[in-house]
Parts: structure tokens; C-alpha cells; sequence
């Protein structure tokens, strides 16, 4: 049978050349990088050159990269440690943070955590394309305000936000501004001074890395409170000793990503586009997210009258590896939260469709998806009491 | 296909048996809230108390459509009697077993059974 990954946004498979790059790590230089024979300093050297080719991709200095577990560890830090700089009394600027309502959880749940702890959260609301108000934003800022959370591009309907007019709404008002840029990392040119990012969140495996580390930019003025204590790594930052086969394999997906941004984003827009107009001639199908301002490899469609988790398992099927943002298939049984921030109603939320391409897919995929969604959407329509056209 | 579901469920999954309407049914049933995500109706045809016919459409994940489909295969050609005694643990445990998670949320054929004949025998 055939086998159509098209989760991409999920992760993705570690390309062969970051591989070959980890592999010595762990059977050659396997020394603690922190040590001070040959073997942790090879380790250390391999950690440095890959803080380079992170700050590469976004247009940074390396000792400005934090190397993580990922991109919730990143996020963690950047909001905790931020927040536990400043004091969380009502009236002093340490109050208040803006975030979205549309957040990857691993910020939503953060900003919930520090709501417990006496913050005071605003979560902005979105337009019915996951857009946020920059008008609203503008508006709830006060002198109490020190930290903007918004996301790069959201990881389920792809929108990208307008981070540069944010970058520029935070620095006018002295706020600082972090971003959880997991999503977008190698679908959008990123340079953190033009756009005034002051923090930025960065996974590995959703670029071809391998899974277990990220990182977090940190702007060279700021300063954050460390979340894990310990031997002091990463200036005091992060203790744990250095991941040094996934932080090289990090390196090098960035160093691929950006090398092949132009030609990789090029390729995979057309199909996309490919994707979204074949998708779109299904009777009462929807695209979620915006039309254009959305991620190079996103496609999210919502189709009325069915349900999400049938329809991933159907086209499991069929060999095609997709997601939902269906209630069915999460552990708190709830429609997705950024799909309900649209204004969509539960049973509309519960008919949606994630798919996300990558570099590796290909017409042919593209071309046997489109056949066989519409046939499992009339399936699952025919046996649904709510479609009855 | 997910592990998370028994071989059985999967076959009623994939290949749901008494899919359709009835349209000059002599009891219908619908249980489920669209906000929920499940959503079921079940059509009878009856004669002389036995259900001689019983169809079923199915909004919902695939345990919602199988535990549908498996239910009209327990009780057709029986007594409306012995119809009404089905529940929800006999549809799950002829499925094999359904994830915990999904027992109360779209088990809920035997709900709309009953819901089904309550519906004939108002009439």
C-alpha cells in the first residue's frame, strides 16, 4: 500500500546529512562537553559551530542561542523566565503579558500557570482567519505590560501574524517581545533585528532534526530568571549537560533550511496551492486559515457534516498520515481551541482536516490525496445524519 | 489504522453494516449533540413486536459509527423486548472492547435503540 506522510507539522523525518552529522557524538566524541579532555572538547567545538548555523537562520549572534529540549522548553523559559524577573504586583510593570488566544499550548499553558501566580494575562482575540487585532493589541497595553507572547505562524491553521508591526508596536512601548517561531523556521525568512524580536523559540524535529532539543534566542540586553538549576550551563541559563548529537543535528537542519529556504518554500507552495484548489471543489468544503497569509506546507480544511477522527482514520486507510483538530482525537475530548477562536462552531470544529507538506512530497502524493479525500468525505457523508443534500 | 481500537471495531468502522434511512420507519431515535461530536439515528421497521428491519446514520469518530453498526446487527429479528434490554456495556463488549474514553461519549447505540422503540410505542 501506499504511504503519504502528510504531517509534517507534526514532524518530520531527519534528513540523512544531519544524521551522519550526529552520529559521531555518540560513538566517537562521546565526551561531556563541559569536560576538558579531547573528547569534551570536540564536543564543545561541535555545540559552538552549531550555535552558529542556529544564530545563522535567524540572523543572530550565536551567544545569543540557548540550547533547549525543544520548542516548549524554549517557550517555558522564555515566558517563566522573563515573568519571574519582574515582580507580579498590580500597577508595576511585571504585571502584565499579551498573548493570542490561538497559542500553541505550550505558551497558553504557560500564561495559564503564571495567571495562577498573581499575572495578569491578556489574551487577544482573532479575526475568522486567526489574525490578531494589532488595534486591540495597541490597546492593551499598559504601564504594566512587559512581555508580549505571539506566535510566529500558528501550527494548526497556518496563519502567519504581522510579527513585524508587533516587533514594532512592543519596542516603541519598551515591552519585551517573544515569539514561538516552531512553525515557521524554515518557511520564512526570520531576521530578529528587522523585526524586533527580542526572544524566539525554535524545535529541531519540525526541520528535519531529530526530536529532543530546540532552542531559544535570547536578544543580548536581556535578561532572564533560569527555570532548571543545576552545573550552570549555557552561561547559568539552562543547566543539563549538552544534548551534543541533537544540538549538532539542530545545527544542521538550520544550516539545509537556510540553504534551501528559496527553492524548498517555492516547491512546496505549488503544492499547496495545488492541494487547497483540488480540495476546494468538494461541495461544502472550507479552507481554515488565511487565504494567503498562511504557511508555505499548510493545508486545513473543515467539511460539513463529518468528523474529524473518521476521517484521519479513514485516510489512515488509505496510507495517508494526516490530523485533526477534531474533539474525537484529543485526550480532553474539546474541539481545538484555535479552531473555536475562529468563531466556528463545535460540530464545524469537529469536521476539520490537517494536512502539511514538506519538501519531500511530491505531485504524485498530491495528486492521489486529492482523488481519495473526496471519496471517504461522501462516505462518511453518506452515513451522517447531518448531511442530507 | 490506530491500535487504540479492537479488530472489530475496525471492521464496523470500515465496513458499517445497516447504513441508511427508513423512510416510512415506525420508530425513530437520535441521541448525541452535534457540540459533542456524535450524533446517531436509528430507523425501525417492525412486525408483530420484532424488529424485522433496522438501519442507522452515524455522525462521529469511528467508535461512535461502530458501536452503531454492531448494535442493529444485535437486535435485528429480535423482540422489541429483548431489544430494549441491550446496553451500552453488551455493544462494547461485542466490539471488544472500546477505549475508556470512549464509552460514555459515543457508545450510544443502545441509547438510541431505545429511543427508537420508545418512539414506536408512543405511537
Amino acid at each position: 500500500m501506499k504511504k503519504i506522510y502528510m504531517d509534517y507539522g507534526s514532524s518530520t523525518v531527519v534528513d540523512a546529512e544531519v544524521i551522519q552529522d550526529m552520529i559521531p557524538y555518540f560513538n566517537e566524541d562521546y565526551g561531556n562537553a563541559s569536560s576538558i579532555h579531547s573528547y569534551g572538547r570536540k564536543a564543545f567545538d561541535a555545540i559552538e559551530k552549531a550555535r552558529e548555523q542556529v544564530a545563522n537562520i535567524i540572523n543572530a549572534e550565536p551567544d545569543e542561542i540557548v540550547f533547549t529540549s525543544g520548542g516548549t522548553e524554549s517557550d517555558n523559559l522564555a515566558i517563566k523566565g522573563i515573568a519571574e524577573k519582574y515582580d507580579h504586583e498590580k500597577n508595576t510593570k511585571g504585571y502584565q503579558i499579551i498573548t493570542s488566544s490561538v497559542e500553541h499550548p505550550a505558551v497558553l499553558e504557560t500564561c495559564k500557570y503564571l495567571e495562577e501566580k498573581g499575572f495578569n494575562i491578556k489574551y487577544l482575540s482573532v479575526d475568522k482567519y486567526g489574525i490578531i487585532d494589532l488595534d486591540e493589541l495597541e490597546k492593551s497595553i499598559s504601564k504594566d505590560t512587559f512581555l508580549i507572547s505571539i506566535m510566529y505562524a500558528n501550527n494548526e491553521i497556518g496563519t502567519i501574524q504581522p510579527i513585524k508591526e508587533i516587533g514594532k508596536i512592543a519596542r516603541k512601548n519598551n515591552i519585551l517581545f517573544h515569539t514561538d517561531a516552531v512553525q515557521a523556521i524554515g518557511k520564512i525568512p526570520i531576521d530578529i533585528n528587522e523585526l524586533n524580536i527580542d526572544l524566539l523559540s525554535i524545535s529541531s524535529h519540525k526541520i528535519h532534526g531529530p526530536k529532543g532539543v530546540g532552542a531559544l534566542y535570547i536578544r543580548r540586553a536581556v535578561k532572564l530568571q533560569t527555570i532548571s538549576h543545576g552545573g550552570g550551563h549555557e552561561k547559568g541559563i539552562r543547566s543539563s549537560t549538552y544534548n551534543t548529537p541533537g544540538i549538532v543535528g539542530l545545527g544542521k537542519a538550520c544550516e539545509i533550511s537556510k540553504k534551501n529556504m528559496q527553492k524548498d518554500v517555492e516547491k512546496i507552495t505549488k503544492l499547496r496551492d495545488n492541494l487547497i484548489q483540488n480540495l476546494q471543489d468538494i461541495q461544502e468544503s472550507y479552507l481554515n486559515g488565511h487565504p494567503e497569509k498562511r504557511l508555505c506546507n499548510n493545508v486545513h480544511f473543515r467539511f460539513t457534516g463529518i468528523e474529524g477522527e473518521s476521517l484521519n482514520l479513514m485516510l489512515d486507510d488509505k496510507g495517508i498520515a494526516a490530523a485533526t483538530g477534531s474533539a474525537c482525537s484529543s485526550k480532553k475530548l474539546k474541539p481545538s481551541h484555535v479552531l473555536m477562536a475562529l468563531g466556528l462552531k463545535p460540530e464545524e470544529a469537529h469536521g476539520s482536516l490537517r494536512l502539511t507538506i514538506g519538501k519531500y512530497t511530491t505531485k504524485e502524493e498530491i495528486e492521489y490525496t486529492s482523488k481519495v479525500i473526496p471519496e471517504i468525505v461522501n462516505k462518511l457523508r453518506v452515513m451522517s445524519p447531518l448531511w442530507n443534500r | 489504522m490506530s491500535d487504540i481500537y479492537t479488530e472489530k471495531v475496525k471492521d464496523h468502522f470500515m465496513n458499517p453494516r445497516n447504513v441508511g434511512e427508513i423512510k416510512d420507519a415506525d420508530g425513530v431515535g437520535t441521541v448525541g449533540n452535534p457540540t459533542c461530536g456524535d450524533v446517531m439515528t436509528i430507523y425501525l421497521k417492525i412486525k408483530d413486536e420484532k424488529i424485522i428491519d433496522i438501519k442507522f446514520k452515524t455522525f462521529g469518530c469511528a467508535a461512535a459509527i461502530a458501536s452503531t453498526s454492531i448494535a442493529t446487527e444485535m437486535v435485528k429479528g429480535k423482540t422489541l423486548d429483548e431489544a430494549y434490554r441491550l446496553t451500552r456495556e453488551d455493544v462494547a463488549q461485542e466490539l471488544g472492547g472500546l477505549p475508556a474514553i470512549k464509552m460514555h461519549c459515543s457508545n450510544l447505540a443502545a441509547d438510541a435503540l431505545k429511543k427508537a422503540i420508545d418512539d414506536y410505542r408512543k405511537k
